[in-house]
Formats: C-alpha cells, sequence, structure tokens
C-alpha cells in the first residue's frame, strides 16, 4: 500500500479532495481543487432551518467540489450509499483492505477526536479514511481540518457516517476510478471562473449570489432588536457562526479563491487574475469586519443595531457585484 | 488579510485546536497559515453552546419539577431538537411531544425505549435519569 500523507486544509471537501489527487499523483492544492470546482457561492435559505435558524451559505453545497472535479481532471468518482449500516461498514473495510483512500461524509457530532464544543449536528463533514490499526481494529483517518491524523473506534465512525436529519450522510463513500490527468489549464480555468461569475450574479433564484448578501441584509433589518434581544442576536451570530467557523478559511472562503485566482494568474499568464486576487482579498476582510462587529452587538460591547450590520452586507454586496463583474471581463 | 494579522488570541472552544486560514505573504502570495484562534469565533461558537446549555437545564429543571420527562433533558442534552430526534429514532413528533409527559414517559414499553436510547447513543438506564 502507497504510503498516505496526511495534510491540513481549512476546508474539508477541498482538503479531501486534495489529498486524494495527490495519492493518485497528481497534487493539486486546496485553492485549486476549490476554484476548479467553481465552489465559490452565496446562499441565504430562510426556508432550510438549522436549529430554528436560517441556512446561510458562503460556498456551494455539499458534494459540489467532488463531482465537479471529474469533468476538468478526466476522472471518475464513485459513490455509494448504504441503507444497512452493516453493508457500509463491510464496504469500507473492503476497500481499505485493498488499499483503497476512502472519502466519508461524516456527522462532526459523533467524531469523538473533535472539540466538544464544536460537535453540533452538522452532516457533510468530509473525512478520509487510509488505514486501520490493527490492534485495535480502530480507522486511520485523515480529517482535513486537524493538524495530524486521527483515530476512531468503529462504533462511532460507523454512527457519525449513519446519522440521521439535514444532508443525512447514509454512509456515503467515495473513490476514484482511473487517474486523474493534469488538465489543459487554458481551457479548464476559465470555464470554472466563468462558471462561479454566473452564480453569483445569474442565479435565477433572488436568494443566490450577489442578490442573496443584498436579500440577507434585508431579514437582519426586519429583526426586531428591541423586543426580541434574544433571538436578534441568535440570528446575527449564526450567519457569523456559518461563515467563520471550523472549516472555512476565513472571510466567508473568499481568501481561498483569491489564492486560487494567483494560481490561475500564473498558470495563464494573466497578471490581472492578480490583480482580482487582491481585491477579493480586500473583500475577505469586509466579511471579517461584518464577523467582529456582529460579534461586538452579541456581547453588548457596541449597541445591538441590526441596521448597521445590514448597511455593512449592502456594501460588501455592491463590492462582490463589481469584482465579479470584473472577474467575468478578466476570464 | 495579511499572514501577520491571523489571529492567534486563542478560542477555548478550539480546546488547543488550531485551524488553518488563508493569508497574504510578504511576497503578496496567499499561503496556508495556522491560527490559534479568533476572539469573534469564541463569542459565536460559545453563543450556541450556552443557548443548548440553557435549554439543558431549563429541562433539567423541569424534569425535577415533574413538569416534563427525562427524554426532554435528553434530547436538548445530546444537541438534537424534536425533527431530528423523530429522524433519529424514526418515531412521529406528536409522539416524542407526548413522550415528553412524565406519566406516559414512565410506562414506555422497553422497545420504545430502546429506540430512543439508540438514537441519541445512550444506554437504556442512562436515558430514564438526569444525572
Amino acid at each position: 500500500m502507497m504510503a498516505f500523507q496526511h495534510s491540513q486544509a481549512s476546508h474539508c471537501e477541498s482538503g479531501v479532495m486534495a489529498s486524494m489527487l495527490r495519492h493518485h499523483g497528481l497534487p493539486l492544492s486546496e485553492p485549486m481543487t476549490f476554484g476548479l470546482a467553481s465552489a465559490l457561492s452565496f446562499a441565504y435559505l430562510p426556508i432550510v432551518k438549522i436549529n430554528g435558524l436560517p441556512l446561510v451559505g458562503y460556498r456551494m453545497p455539499p458534494k459540489f467540489i467532488i463531482k465537479g472535479l471529474q469533468k476538468p481532471l478526466g476522472l471518475k468518482m464513485r459513490f455509494e450509499t448504504f441503507r444497512q449500516p452493516a453493508a457500509g461498514v463491510a464496504r469500507l473495510n473492503e476497500l481499505l483492505d485493498a488499499g483503497q483512500v476512502v472519502g466519508l461524509q461524516t456527522s462532526v457530532f459523533w467524531l469523538p477526536y473533535l472539540p466538544a464544543d464544536l460537535r453540533f449536528h452538522f452532516n457533510a463533514h468530509n473525512v478520509l479514511a487510509f488505514g486501520r490499526d490493527r490492534a485495535s481494529g480502530d480507522y486511520l483517518l485523515s480529517d482535513p481540518v486537524a493538524e495530524t491524523p486521527v483515530s476512531c473506534a468503529p462504533a462511532d465512525l460507523q454512527r457519525a457516517r449513519f446519522a440521521k436529519g439535514v444532508l443525512a450522510p447514509k454512509g456515503l463513500l467515495y473513490y476514484p476510478v482511473g487517474k486523474p490527468q493534469t488538465p489543459d489549464w487554458q481551457k479548464v480555468l476559465p470555464a470554472a471562473i466563468k462558471k462561479t461569475t454566473r452564480i453569483m450574479l445569474d442565479a435565477p433564484l433572488p436568494i443566490i449570489g450577489v442578490r442573496g448578501i443584498r436579500r440577507l441584509a434585508k431579514a437582519i433589518e426586519r429583526l426586531d432588536a428591541k423586543n426580541d434581544a434574544a433571538r436578534t442576536k441568535l440570528f446575527i451570530g449564526q450567519v457569523v457562526r456559518m461563515q467563520e467557523e471550523i472549516g472555512t478559511g476565513g472571510g466567508g472562503f473568499r481568501f481561498i479563491y483569491a489564492s486560487f485566482l494567483q494560481e490561475a494568474a500564473e498558470l495563464l499568464a494573466r497578471p490581472a487574475l492578480n490583480e482580482l486576487a487582491e481585491q477579493l482579498i480586500d473583500i475577505g476582510d469586509e466579511w471579517r469586519e461584518f464577523a467582529l462587529l456582529t460579534a461586538r452587538q452579541i456581547r453588548d460591547r457596541d449597541p445591538l443595531a441590526p441596521a448597521a450590520l445590514a448597511d455593512k452586507l449592502r456594501l460588501i454586496a455592491e463590492r462582490e457585484h463589481g469584482f465579479f463583474h470584473a472577474l467575468r471581463r478578466a476570464a | 488579510m495579511l499572514d501577520s494579522e491571523v489571529p492567534q488570541e486563542g478560542n477555548s472552544t478550539l480546546a488547543g485546536h488550531k485551524k488553518a486560514v488563508y493569508a497574504r505573504g510578504g511576497d503578496g502570495k496567499m499561503h496556508l497559515v495556522q491560527s490559534a484562534g479568533w476572539e469573534v469565533e469564541e463569542i459565536v461558537t460559545r453563543q450556541a453552546v450556552d443557548d443548548l446549555l440553557r435549554m439543558t437545564e431549563d429541562a433539567r429543571r423541569r424534569v425535577e419539577a415533574g413538569q416534563t420527562s427525562a427524554l426532554e433533558y435528553h434530547m436538548h442534552r445530546v444537541r438534537m431538537d424534536i425533527p431530528l430526534l423523530a429522524q433519529a429514532s424514526g418515531i412521529w413528533q406528536w409522539r416524542i411531544r407526548r413522550h415528553f409527559r412524565p406519566a406516559v414517559f414512565a410506562r414506555l414499553s422497553p422497545r420504545l425505549l430502546g429506540r430512543y436510547a439508540e438514537a441519541m447513543g445512550l444506554t437504556v438506564d442512562q436515558l430514564q435519569k438526569t444525572e
């Protein structure tokens, strides 16, 4: 079996794919897997509730990166889900025995090696299984957000893979068939970048892309800070948790994408993309400032003022609007 | 964000773990930098955890006052809500609400207790107590 090499990443799905591709002989950076799959986004989904609060996403939905890399890399990913946990366990063991490195969808709540405070019922956390400890039977996992490889008892991993609820993993495992190829950068990079600009600027629903940011601003403005301060704080806290908490790379994924643009600038010999990366770093910093303002209001260091947060979001929306139009021209 | 600006102030909710974020180096290139934690993240994570703890503690008090069953206490303790517990156990939401009544919960069949316990990763014995 080829020795597997763990490396820490800032986001689980791009990290898993970067490690998996490197293991199969194609070393791509984490930002490259993220950008090539056109994973950057914004979505405000008031209908999908997490603990009674709306879902806010700063990237495309789970599995988008794994699936999106197939076309540019000439790769076929195999996905398997299981109705019976026992079958899912047996299949994982079989693949590991055959020397395969296997991607798994898990619920963070049931992974005991993660910090207790971060273990919420979030079902779309990706990890790689790369072997088993012969003595204990524990699985050896490469969790992209962890600094080092970790191990996990079989009973815990089974719970994590078969957790129920929103985005239930159903034991999902995935691995590549065939060998990933170095793509024709001149072709795949502009296509990937254009796709991201379409998602951010032309989505048919007003809750996706730049319009989604404005929609969220409106929703925050409507919060009743006077009569229901507790709910207002939980709502704005949720927006920031989804932006900055475990595995985003900070700034709502804007920094990761800026890193991708810098790589693309070099591969395509287009310095204009470097300048755009600079702009996006600034926008990522605006998102971090929004997070800071929100946290200060939650802690009553500043008076609770949803309107001020909404204004900040509108400013960010304005800047992203300009940025993605410029990016479209440059691609 | 410059790599010198990556927050290193610590974040108790990370329990000593470090996370990796992308930041701009002196050469202008983005690269991965380890962060010991940002207070902003600590505040928003703590906020969510505290809210869950508050609901758990509130349920525990109501169990002691005989107003709800240990089932509700454990549901909050494992950070679930009624829709998630319903999906995890395969028991309808209205039945779960009914099982929050102490008298009803006390008469639950071992089979139903087993399903709740399994869904929450507890033993039946643990499920019936609020330790």
